[in-house]
């Protein structure tokens, strides 16, 4: 099989690009998209990890199974909130929701 | 140090729909564009999981964040509009995010993969075992009382209260002045 650090490569290199997507874009949409690709790059890294160092042990799967629960959960809900602000603000530029008052 | 076989072929195609995917992710002036990169980039990503024998994960990534969560990140773009406000795409700290960005990939690479690379031969490059857990395990660990009953249920519990805060915050409440 392929080396297990080229696995671990690839994570890391998807985490950066969804650390520079939250930390540079403008719109929301967009830095939740980002941290759709940091949570996948997570996954990669557990669902690795599981089967090169304990294959036998659920827990690797497990984990992996949890956090796209969380990430569902995630989506919806900031989505939600992304659409309520656009309702008040008429604007998806995180630059311009900065105050907390409707 | 690395043979050319079928396997490492598809990884390095399913690399390059993951990473090609994400970078246009980031870089998409469209936001619908974004969203079908997306799309590219995590069907890369259950492809690693079907490489990495976890079929389950595999599926669940193609239904759940494929069919789902992408699905809903579309439907955002439309509602919001997004896509008629494409007047800058990144804000004034871009280059420190990329610098960012780059500083800590090069960390991770440094510190985290270079020891798992192994020159000590302590870690492993090829799996400790071919005897692998099955989707069968999987549904058992999920639900026994020894395992991972308690985190399963309360991860349904989250989903539950996740799902009615979204519908309670994303609720148009002028509608419902109307009746």
């Amino acid at each position: 099989m392929v080396p297990l650090w080229m696995y671990l490569l690839v994570g890391a290199g998807l985490f950066c690009i969804g650390v520079y997507g939250v930390l540079a874009r403008r719109n929301a949409v967009a830095i939740l998209m980002s941290i759709e690709l940091m949570l996948t790059a997570v996954n990669i890294n557990l669902v690795a990890f599981w089967r090169y160092v304990t294959p036998q042990n659920m827990s690797g799967q497990a984990f992996t199974a949890f956090v796209f629960v969380v990430a569902a959960a995630e989506a919806a809900v900031g989505l939600a909130i992304i659409i309520s602000i656009y309702r008040n603000r008429r604007s998806v530029i995180v630059e311009e929701v900065n105050v907390l008052r409707g | 140090m690395l043979e050319l076989n079928a396997q490492s072929i598809a990884f390095f195609i399913f690399s390059v729909l993951v990473l090609g995917g994400a970078i246009g992710v980031v870089t998409s002036r469209n936001l619908i564009h974004g969203a079908l990169y997306l799309i590219v980039s995590l069907f890369g990503g259950a492809g690693f999981f079907v490489l990495l024998s976890a079929p389950f994960l595999a599926a669940v990534q193609v239904l759940v964040y494929i069919g789902a969560i992408a699905i809903l990140i579309i439907f955002a773009v439309m509602l919001t509009r997004s896509m008629t406000q494409l007047r800058e795409l990144v804000n004034a700290q871009w280059w420190l995010s990329a610098i960012v960005g780059i500083a800590l990939f090069v960390l991770l690479a440094v510190a985290v993969i270079l020891p798992v690379w192994g020159v000590d031969g302590t870690n492993p490059n090829q799996p400790v075992s071919d005897d692998i857990a099955t989707i069968q395990d999987l549904g058992v660990a999920l639900v026994d009382g020894n395992q991972y009953v308690l985190p399963f249920e309360v991860a349904s519990l989250l989903l539950t209260a996740a799902m009615i805060g979204a519908i309670f915050i994303a609720r148009d409440t002028s509608v419902d002045m109307d009746d």
